[in-house]
């Protein structure tokens, strides 16, 4: 006969069985991970953050964050048209807010500086409460933000970042990028290239000497002389040159039949316009065409050139002139709210918002190892660019990329580029340990 | 020699810049003793004044096209100038050479901003610490700099220069070198030709004018000019406003050079201080001088040959040769005694 004895081990092993059997069935539902996380939101609204550049030099491309976010937030609250949430394959966000709770944001200003980025993101999450922190236009900066949201225990969904070190080597688990990078760039325009300037090439680099232009530089070189070309030389430039000319002069006597221009922002305006003054888009080397090319386009950026962009490629993550419904709801909400065409700076953060709420929409919790369990692996299509997945392995969106070209006769201001190819995004997938980096763990910040 | 000739080209047309700046910040610091900080934002301000023209002139009739809808549903536009619809081709002209006539307006514009400038804020702060002038100036340089990118937003603004001037130049030939090899873009030439013609006519103002031979007794001896009965004061002002028109010039004629945008100012400011202490605070020559040899050092210093041996050195040189000089020179290649040493 068993003896039935109670002491203090035993009412401790049976008390946490018993509590762990009674708790299983309430711990895949919304309540129970919802509890204990940073910035648990309360009442009835919940509170996102965006911080973009507001001041400095790409505060023309952060003010079109920002119109962007707002029109976002005003679709999750079920104002407004509805734009992309109409063709966004997932059908999770009722234009009821997220998890029952109305969208409200806080703003915060990045300067284009990685500490003042930190800061105002620090503000946001600490004082303002917010859940996520979204937006920015340079990858040092995303990557600083990125790391504080790591610490910090909130969900960090990139804004314009196009290095691949922002999902390559400095990767956090609670970091998203949507937005495409160089490596993607650099095996989309290859083909385009080879197929307009040949395979017997010399090129010449001048690349903006911080985190983005070494990558630019990297991809495009390793593209490139795997079709064939040879690289001249590849020069640093300092950030914010201004007058590039003693960089140009160069490369009229070096050899070089491609000028490659691994700038972005008003090095990209300056580089480009004072390269075509000094005659290189009409020159001839070799026996060829002297070519340009430009490896990042973004049309704000590109109407700061004018004419100087006619006929040079590049690549970009998304066009206003894109005919799939997606785009055409998102340029059609876009510009009655605002009068003209989203940038592609805009497109990736309205999408990104979306993919945040629908994320939290659909894990039933805003926690971030919950939203981030739901991104991972996603699968949509709707929001531009195609089918596209957040591969879980790295957080980094993968889709079509675009390839497009300055256009020779625009009709207006803002028809600058021209789509010349969608490169499928078999073409620039590639394995996620290629680019090194350690996601780690999730941090919920409590 | 090819590469070299390039790059003493380089230096020039940017040098010529410096020194335009760099001649309006000694003059005024000779004059007023004031170290003006917000000069670079009258670069700037000129800058504006060409881009403010050129968006006068290219100022639209709007008319709304029902037929073809915009992606986002709305009438298309159709814009033209009305320089053009008034005027025809000769308007498509005045709208090509906007950069030229700019300059036209740019000085009435720039000697007001000046004056007001001197009258409604720098004069108070005439008899104040150094610091308190730079500060002061400083502050004054972002608020007109917060004040441009309000009106005309962060990003650069391309201002074309006029298709007869936007080719290149074949300077090989003119010094004996084989054709093709050395050609340069006309209108940095123009620039160059351009800041040695208002530098000639400043000292030619400064030198052979009344009030010139005024402004430089007062720069030598502001009390003993004063108590000969002459209203040192007023002829200051008006040297603040030469100042700016100087300045405000070099960034209207720079702008198809450098696509403006409000932050321009700041970029050549710190230079050009350089370019002051280096030629001697407070000595027109030595700006003058200065300016071209730091533009064509910097041009140099970036050459891969160059880079090659001395990595990065292309970021320093300026103010590596600053140290140098002002260690073998403390007051600057053609500083003069007295001028800041008390």
């Amino acid at each position: 006969m068993s003896k039935f004895e109670i002491n203090r081990r035993g009412l401790l092993k049976s008390t946490a069985a018993a509590g762990a059997g009674l708790a299983l069935p309430t711990m895949f539902t919304s309540s129970a991970w919802s509890a204990g996380y940073l910035n648990e939101p309360k009442g009835s609204t919940v509170t996102f953050g965006f911080n973009v550049p507001q001041t400095g030099a790409y505060a023309d491309e952060g003010a079109d964050e920002l119109r962007a976010y707002e029109l976002a937030v005003e679709h999750i609250n079920g104002e407004g048209d509805g734009g992309m949430l109409n063709t966004f394959s997932s059908k999770a966000l009722q234009g009821n807010g997220v998890n029952g709770k109305k969208v409200v944001f806080v703003t915060g200003d990045t300067q284009t500086k990685s500490d003042a980025a930190r800061a105002s993101a620090k503000r946001m999450i600490e004082k303002d409460g917010a859940i996520m922190i979204t937006g920015g236009s340079s990858s040092g900066v995303a990557i600083a933000v990125q790391g504080l949201c790591q610490d910090a225990g909130v969900i960090f969904m990139a804004g314009l970042t196009h290095s691949n070190d922002t999902t390559g080597k400095d990767k956090r688990a609670n970091g998203f990028r949507h937005f495409f990078n160089t490596e993607m760039s650099g095996a989309a325009l290859a083909p385009v290239l080879k197929n307009n300037y040949g395979s017997d090439r010399v090129a010449y680099h001048l690349t903006a000497d911080y985190t983005w232009g070494w990558s630019q530089e990297g991809s495009i070189k390793k593209y490139t002389e795997a079709l064939g070309w040879k690289t001249a030389a590849a020069v640093r430039t300092p950030l914010g040159a201004g007058d590039f000319s003693q960089y140009i002069t160069p490369v009229l006597n070096s050899g070089a039949d491609v000028l490659v221009l691994n700038h972005y922002g008003r090095d990209m305006v300056n580089s480009l316009t004072q390269a075509v003054q000094f005659g290189l888009r009409d020159k001839q080397v070799n026996g060829k065409d002297f070519a340009i090319v430009v490896p990042l386009y973004s049309r704000l950026m590109a109407q700061g050139a004018g004419e100087n962009v006619k006929g040079i490629f590049g690549s970009t993550n998304w066009h206003w002139s894109l005919q799939d419904e997606g785009s055409k709801a998102f340029v059609k909400s876009f510009g009655q709210k605002y009068g003209f065409p989203p940038s592609q700076a805009a497109h990736t953060c309205y999408s990104q918002a979306i993919l945040y709420a629908d994320a939290c929409q659909r894990a039933g919790t805003f926690m971030p190892s919950g939203v981030g369990a739901a991104l991972e692996g996603f699968e949509f299509d709707g929001l531009g660019n195609g089918p596209t997945e957040y591969r879980a392995a790295d957080h980094q969106c993968f889709k079509d990329v675009l390839v497009v070209k300055g256009k020779e006769n625009p009709s207006s201001k803002f028809d600058v580029l021209e789509v010349v190819e969608v490169t499928p995004r078999a073409q620039v997938e590639y394995p996620a340990d290629m680019l090194g980096g350690e996601l780690g763990p999730y941090n919920n910040g409590a | 020699m090819d590469a070299i000739l390039l790059q003493i080209l380089n230096g020039l047309d940017k040098g010529g810049a410096y020194a335009l700046i760099a001649l309006g910040l000694t003059i005024i610091f000779g004059t007023l003793g004031v170290v003006n900080f917000a000069h670079g934002a009258l670069f700037m301000l000129g800058a504006f004044c060409a881009v403010s023209v050129k968006a006068v002139l290219s100022l639209e009739r709007v008319v709304e096209d029902p037929n073809q809808l915009t992606a986002w549903g709305t009438p298309m536009e159709i814009r033209t100038p009305f320089v053009e619809v008034w005027f025809g081709d000769f308007g498509a002209t005045i709208l090509d050479y906007s950069v030229p006539v700019s300059i036209l307006i740019a000085i009435p514009v720039m000697l007001l901003i000046g004056i007001a400038m001197e009258r409604g804020l720098v004069r108070f702060f005439y008899k104040r610490a150094h610091a308190d002038q730079i500060l002061v100036t400083f502050g004054l340089a972002i608020v007109l700099q917060e004040i441009v990118k309000a009106q005309f937003g962060a990003n650069p603004i391309p201002q074309p220069a006029p298709e007869a001037a936007s080719g290149m130049i074949d300077f090989g030939i003119m010094v004996g070198i084989d054709a093709g090899n050395v050609v340069y873009p006309a209108w940095r030439l123009i620039y160059f030709v351009f800041s040695a013609v208002v530098i000639g006519a400043v000292f030619a103002f400064l030198q052979f004018t009344t009030f010139g031979m005024v402004v430089r007794a007062g720069m030598a001896d502001r009390e003993t000019v004063g108590l000969l009965g002459i209203d040192i004061d007023r002829r200051f002002t008006i040297v603040f406003g030469i100042a700016a028109i100087v300045a405000g010039l070099a960034g209207a004629m720079y702008t198809p050079i450098l696509s403006p945008d409000y932050h321009m100012g700041m970029d050549f400011l710190v230079l050009s201080f350089v370019v002051v202490v280096v030629g001697g605070m407070g000595s027109l020559t030595g700006a003058v001088s200065a300016g071209f040899l730091l533009g064509i050092l910097q041009s140099f210093a970036s050459m891969n040959e160059v880079k090659d041996i001395l990595p990065g050195i292309d970021q320093i040189i300026i103010y590596l040769i600053a140290v140098v000089i002002l260690l073998v020179r403390p007051r600057g290649l053609m500083g003069r005694k007295g001028v800041m040493e008390h």
